[in-house]
């Protein structure tokens, strides 16, 4: 004990006029910072310009011109059977392309980051065209190999099952726009989660199966969510290609979106504003959920 | 349970890990797998858990051939490098892991789990998270995890290598009360010499993907069987193909028979130990170590010509 002590008083001497040096360097650090700042109020109101120019202004603008008149005109607008139609079939197809997607992303990510099969570059790219090829493209495609012309279009007549101009047709198209987000989201969690406490599950008894729900997914989840949401609100608004597939029938193949163009090119401004205002409170309820969601995965991590 | 690993190799595409490595543990030993890194200690350990399957060669767990057996069927526990916890679960939760996924009761694994925390001395921290841990109670974590399942073999990669070093001189003395309380078969991989005399019983050392020696920790320091173990094992001075140990080399108060003159350069003063620093006649470096109490009757200091007796030095072949 007296021997250690002594020891720390002896480095004391050397200790103190160091410290000096790393001062001298933290008072430049707090003068240049202070010399930035005009700068850098600067670059925040250009961003903050930027984005309610952009985004928020068009926003409010919406809910403004719909509720101009008060609630009699939009509750008319959204009593409308086509409306009603709509919207119940934008959820249709949320409702299976979604899922669809997320289990396609999660094994996809699996297949890229855990197993050793050759061409993963290029299943990398696959998976991004869809973030490249307009929506549109995307939608003449499908027509070319489903439509009654195409590829196996006269099977498909043969089976009685109707994909083009009919709800399969937009279902498809809106998870191929749809597809990369939740293989995005959790391709580098999954690597960066590495595959250590898997190797532990394994070790412990643990089946394949049994790693993947008690450790592997668990571990993914906040990845899974991050990107069920961006599935989500990308099919809520697709346009482009469930518009070449759907053939675009009130009432029956058309969407949300595709409602509030046909209401917009037909001069039913009240009817195209208000059927917007529920797509972008959609868009809104699944951020809302989402951020809900991540606070209280941050009060968890924090407590 | 014995470990009976036999002629297994290893590559990495060009780079060999094993090469046709054997190796007999007896039930209920503790074997230290020691060596610098790159030198394989951690890819036979985790060949023996069935986390890598061996190239070629055989590894067997109480007579039964495992080599082509999946980790989850072999009872081993295994405690990782970084302890790889269950992030998203509470201490509780990971310890009770291995008996939830083989669906026993809810009680016994209260109890078990209870009764695990207890002998890792984590009682108090069962609903935590493992991001609230320290790393030492992360070790003991996943030390009781592993233990869970009883298992027949538990293997420890580097299990203090994370540690500072007061914890890890702590949990060193207690994995080996452990060891003597519970008796199973453990291998633990360490390139810390120290750490490797210390706990195990039998030492393993490894060098370049082979096994350059396996003994107890006073066989492997008083009969090393090659230069490697000579100077991987204990401090060493080197005199062309000689070897010996800085102990071993006397400092007289006055030349006798088959002394040597010798200049000391240097004197460090480490507690008990005192190292001193010699130039021989014909102007080779050794340093010897005496005790605090010779050093001082010799009334030693910097610059002073003294008498030495060096050992016979230890040679081996090329």
């Amino acid at each position: 004990m007296s021997s250690s002590g002594a020891g720390a008083i002896s480095l004391t001497p050397s200790g103190v006029p160091r410290s000096d040096p790393p001062r001298q360097a933290l008072a430049n650090a707090g003068a240049t910072a202070g010399g930035a700042r005009p700068g850098r109020i600067g670059v925040r109101a250009v961003a903050l310009g930027y984005l309610a120019l952009l985004l928020l202004a068009p926003l409010v603008m919406i809910f403004y011109r719909t509720f101009e008149h008060g609630l009699g005109p939009v509750w008319s607008a959204l009593s409308a059977s086509n409306f009603q139609h709509a919207f119940w079939l934008s959820l249709e197809v949320v409702a299976i392309a979604v899922p669809l997607n997320t289990i396609f992303g999660i094994g996809v990510a699996l297949l890229l980051e855990r197993s050793r099969i050759r061409g993963k570059g290029l299943i990398g790219m696959l998976i991004d065209l869809p973030f490249a090829i307009s929506p549109v493209v995307v939608g003449l495609a499908l027509v070319l190999v489903y439509g009654k012309t195409g590829w196996f279009g006269s099977a498909l007549q043969g089976g009685a099952l109707q994909v083009i101009f009919s709800v399969p047709g937009i279902v498809i198209a809106t998870a191929v726009v749809s597809l990369p987000f939740v293989a995005r989201e959790t391709i580098p969690v999954l690597r960066e989660l590495g595959t250590d406490a898997e190797q532990a599950a394994a070790t412990l008894g643990a089946s394949g199966w049994q790693t993947f729900w008690k450790v592997t997914l668990p571990g993914l989840r906040w990845a899974v969510v991050y990107g069920v949401v961006l599935t989500t609100a990308r099919a809520l608004g697709e346009f482009g290609a469930v518009s070449v597939v759907s053939g675009r029938i009130a009432g029956q193949t058309q969407t949300l979106p595709l409602y509030v163009e046909d209401r917009f090119e037909n001069f039913d401004i009240t009817g195209a504003y208000a059927a917007a205002v529920v797509l972008a409170l959609l868009a809104l309820g699944t951020l809302g959920a989402m951020s809900l969601l991540a606070r209280r995965r941050h009060e968890r991590v924090e407590s | 349970m014995a470990i009976e690993v036999m002629n297994v190799s290893k590559r990495f595409g060009t780079f060999t890990a094993l090469d046709d490595v054997s190796i007999r543990v007896t039930d209920g030993a503790l074997t230290a797998l020691l060596g610098p890194s790159g030198s394989g200690k951690s890819t036979l350990l985790r060949i023996i858990a069935g986390l890598e399957i061996p190239d070629a060669g055989v590894v067997e767990i109480g007579e039964e051939n495992v080599t082509g057996m999946p980790a989850r069927s072999r009872g081993v526990g295994f405690v990782f490098q970084h302890y790889a916890p269950f992030k998203h679960m509470t201490v509780a939760r990971n310890v009770a892991f291995g008996l939830a996924v083989r669906r026993r009761p809810r009680r016994e694994i209260d109890a078990r789990v209870h009764e695990l925390l207890a002998l890792v001395r984590l009682e108090g921290l069962a609903e935590r998270f493992p991001s609230q841990l320290s790393g030492g109670q992360l070790q003991r974590m996943a030390l009781a995890r592993a233990l869970a399942v009883q298992p027949q073999v538990l293997l420890l990669d580097e299990p203090f290598g994370a540690l500072d070093a007061q914890v890890r001189g702590e949990l060193r003395e207690w994995l080996r009360r452990l060891h003597d309380e519970i008796h199973v078969t453990t291998i633990f991989v360490t390139h810390d010499q120290e750490e490797a005399m210390e706990v195990a019983e039998q030492i393993v050392v490894m060098n370049e993907g082979r096994i350059e020696q396996a003994g107890t920790p006073s066989e492997l320091y008083e009969h090393p069987g090659n230069e490697f173990v000579m100077s991987f094992i204990g401090p060493v001075n080197r005199l062309g193909d000689a070897f010996m140990r800085p102990h071993d080399i006397q400092i007289l108060p006055e030349a006798g028979a088959g002394t040597t003159e010798a200049l000391v350069r240097r004197i460090v003063h480490l507690g008990f130990e005192v190292r001193v620093a010699l130039i021989l006649p014909d102007g080779r470096d050794v340093w010897a170590q005496v005790p605090r109490d010779q050093a001082h009757e010799l009334e030693l200091s910097e610059g002073q010509i003294v008498a030495v007796r060096l050992p016979a030095p230890r040679l081996f072949a090329a």
